[in-house]
């Protein structure tokens, strides 16, 4: 789905502008004459330091001048962006700050909706994606870790060996089909009415604790994380 | 992946009271043992998970060497093995021993 | 901290398995474990690709005291499949500190011994999603007025790996310490290389991986706190020396450290190498930096202005 589809199917009106490094920005109406903040990562653009903080400072604008606001976040990207002048500069403390910027959002009272409509990898899939309050996704969303020829290469294991392997495990292999099941994407909204869909996501919890891995445990996508890390409290608190 | 489980008699039970230890790292080139003292008597077990195959009658005479030399009465003793050679899995295996020695 | 920094003799953190940096971290004898090995909480995953798993997933975690302080405490196992995050790994984080989050009566202080690779491959989606999870549990359990330290020094950034390295959960912490050997970053050298090309980045040439992304480098930034000797006892010190200034997890913070970032954009961003940047900063030997003693570098960094911030 082209960008200007996916802002006219998701809100009944928006005015909204991509920046330089595919940043987007601006406002939308949602539901019953309500006002949606509209950020993303767009174009298929890698994110960098640059487009980090521009995007965080979006985020921050919305925290401090439209309290209650809930916040919008549309994906099409890659991985960050794979430059040396970027690590030097520390790319890591770029993405950990808008990592920070949209779950302060959230603790803030800005519920934060991510619609992803393209592909997101790694650092950039955490730092926009990962983070929201509630990831959905609509069809061409497309969730990497890494592509299957390079994990090949990685893993020195053939790529057909791979594929074969990936029908019997959600694992490792990208795509939404997988990304769901384990708790990472919350809904795919496949058809119906987007801009209904949205509406009921914005007006959903913000700041709620991370409950992914109990998600994960329901669909039977992620059978072991959900009770380690409740353990790790049980035995905690036995040795207190 | 090979399995290996291997029992036997030690002489005299593995001194010390800990209850279980941990020796080594699962690398390349190396090995993790895992030790428990959870057996009757002298009884000594010792089981091997190795992504290298084929060489069980190696493990078994390194690991019946420990046994005399060490005397690990007691001791279910299990092993994770990245392809470490033989001298390693025997200083990973005194180690551990010495490990089980402490007081806790 | 203003002392000397005194010259220590004992176990370097960079050598250290995680279980030998655990038990001399802490103070001897006080160290109780989680979920450890005889649980036998292995990864569900590795036997699909024939790997051999570790008893407990290649990360300690667990509580002790540290001269006498409460902690809780994680340690990755560098050397175990690069430390990478797998479905369990990530999990026994995640759990302690949301143990730190909801217990009020918990320790107030993680401490986090990262040395990884990242994602590991094999379970590349859950790995991912872990440390998401794992960064939002930092941030939740900072919310909750808890201190999250990491500790950064180990090797495991010379392994490849795939996704993303220590370094966005490092940067969510409420502190950093590394040391010259430590090194954080999102993409590892051989990514980049096999990504964008060796004129890009040449992750052979170790002087230059180091220039980019190693200790000395982000503590002059202010992309570490603090900057600790190769030896678990200045790691252990230092460490310590941060408690009494950790910046709160709140709006305030963020606006500083949006604009610190910005400056450094602003200063920085046209540099191509790191001489130039400290050249910019005004430092006296810009192309020494790597030579320098511990003990010389540290005096430089802390009189940098960049280096010595509240805004993390």
């Amino acid at each position: 789905m082209m960008l200007d589809d996916l802002l006219n199917a998701l809100f009944p009106s928006h005015d909204t502008q991509v920046e330089a490094e595919g940043i987007l920005c601006g406002t939308a109406q949602y539901g019953q004459d309500k006002t949606a903040a509209v950020v993303g990562l767009v174009n298929r653009t890698p994110l960098g330091v640059d487009g980090a903080l521009s995007l965080a400072g979006h985020v921050l604008e919305v925290i401090r001048h439209s309290p209650g606001r809930p916040i919008a976040v549309l994906i099409d990207a890659q991985s960050q962006r794979m430059r040396r002048r970027d690590e030097m500069l520390g790319l890591n403390e770029y993405l950990a700050h808008l990592t920070k910027c949209f779950v302060l959002a959230g603790q803030r009272g800005h519920r934060t909706v991510g619609v992803l409509f393209g592909r997101a990898a790694a650092g950039a899939f955490i730092a926009t994606g990962l983070v929201q309050d509630m990831l959905a996704a609509v069809p061409g969303g497309d969730p990497v870790v890494m592509d299957l020829p390079s994990m090949a290469r990685v893993t020195k294991l053939p790529q057909d060996r791979l594929e074969a392997l990936s029908k019997d495990t959600p694992v490792f292999a990208p795509g939404l089909d997988h990304a769901t099941p384990i708790g990472a994407v919350a809904e795919i909204w496949n058809d119906g009415d987007l801009a209904e869909k949205l509406a009921m996501a914005l007006d959903g919890q913000p700041g709620a604790p991370d409950r992914r891995d109990e998600i994960g445990a329901e669909r039977k996508g992620r059978l072991k994380a959900a009770a380690i890390a409740k353990r790790v409290a049980q035995e905690a608190t036995a040795h207190a | 992946m090979e399995i290996l489980e291997i029992h036997q008699k030690a002489a005299r039970r593995a001194p010390g009271d800990k209850s279980h230890g941990i020796t080594g790292v699962v690398a390349s080139g190396d090995l993790e043992v895992l030790l428990e003292r959870l057996l009757d008597g002298t009884e000594c077990e010792v089981n091997v998970k190795t992504s290298v195959e084929g060489f069980g009658d190696v493990w078994r005479a390194v690991v019946n060497d420990f046994i005399e030399r060490h005397s690990p009465g007691g001791l279910r003793i299990s092993i994770n093995d990245g392809g470490a050679r033989p001298e390693t899995v025997s200083l990973r295996l005194a180690q551990g021993v010495r490990l089980m020695e402490a007081d806790r | 901290m203003n002392n000397a920094f005194t010259k220590y003799r004992t176990w370097s953190w960079y050598e250290a398995t995680a279980r030998e940096r655990v038990a001399n971290l802490l103070d001897r004898g006080s160290f109780t474990e989680f979920i450890g090995p005889e649980k036998r909480e292995i990864s569900p995953h590795l036997a699909l690709f024939d790997l051999p798993e570790a008893f407990d997933d290649g990360i300690i975690v667990g509580r002790g005291t540290v001269r006498g302080r409460d902690v809780l405490l994680a340690a990755q196992e560098g050397r175990f499949m690069g430390g990478t995050f797998g479905e369990v790994h990530g999990a026994k984080l995640v759990g302690l500190l949301r143990y730190a989050r909801d217990y009020q009566d918990a320790p107030r202080v993680v401490v986090l011994l990262l040395d990884t690779g990242g994602v590991r491959l094999q379970e590349a989606n859950v790995g991912e999603l872990a440390v998401s999870e794992v960064i939002r549990a930092v941030l939740e359990a900072r919310m909750a007025g808890v201190t999250v330290i990491a500790m950064v020094g180990g090797r495991a950034g010379c392994f490849g790996g795939g996704g993303i390295v220590v370094g966005i959960v490092a940067g969510c912490c409420s502190r950093i310490v590394i040391s010259e050997q430590g090194r954080t970053s999102v993409s590892g050298p051989e990514v980049i290389e096999t990504n964008m090309g060796v004129e890009e980045f040449d992750s052979r040439d170790r002087p230059l991986v180091w220039r980019t992304t190693g200790g000395k480098t982000r503590r002059l930034l202010g992309g570490a706190d603090a900057y600790a000797e190769d030896s678990i006892d200045s790691f252990r010190d230092v460490a310590i020396s941060l408690l009494d200034r950790i910046p709160a997890f709140d709006l305030d913070t963020m606006e500083k450290e949006h604009a610190r970032l910005t400056q450094r954009l602003e200063k920085f961003g046209q540099c191509h190498d790191t001489p130039e940047i400290w050249k910019a900063m005004g430092i006296a030997e810009p192309d020494r930096i790597a030579d320098l003693s511990d003990e010389d570098f540290n005096q430089i960094a802390q009189a940098q202005k960049e280096a010595n911030h509240d805004a993390r």
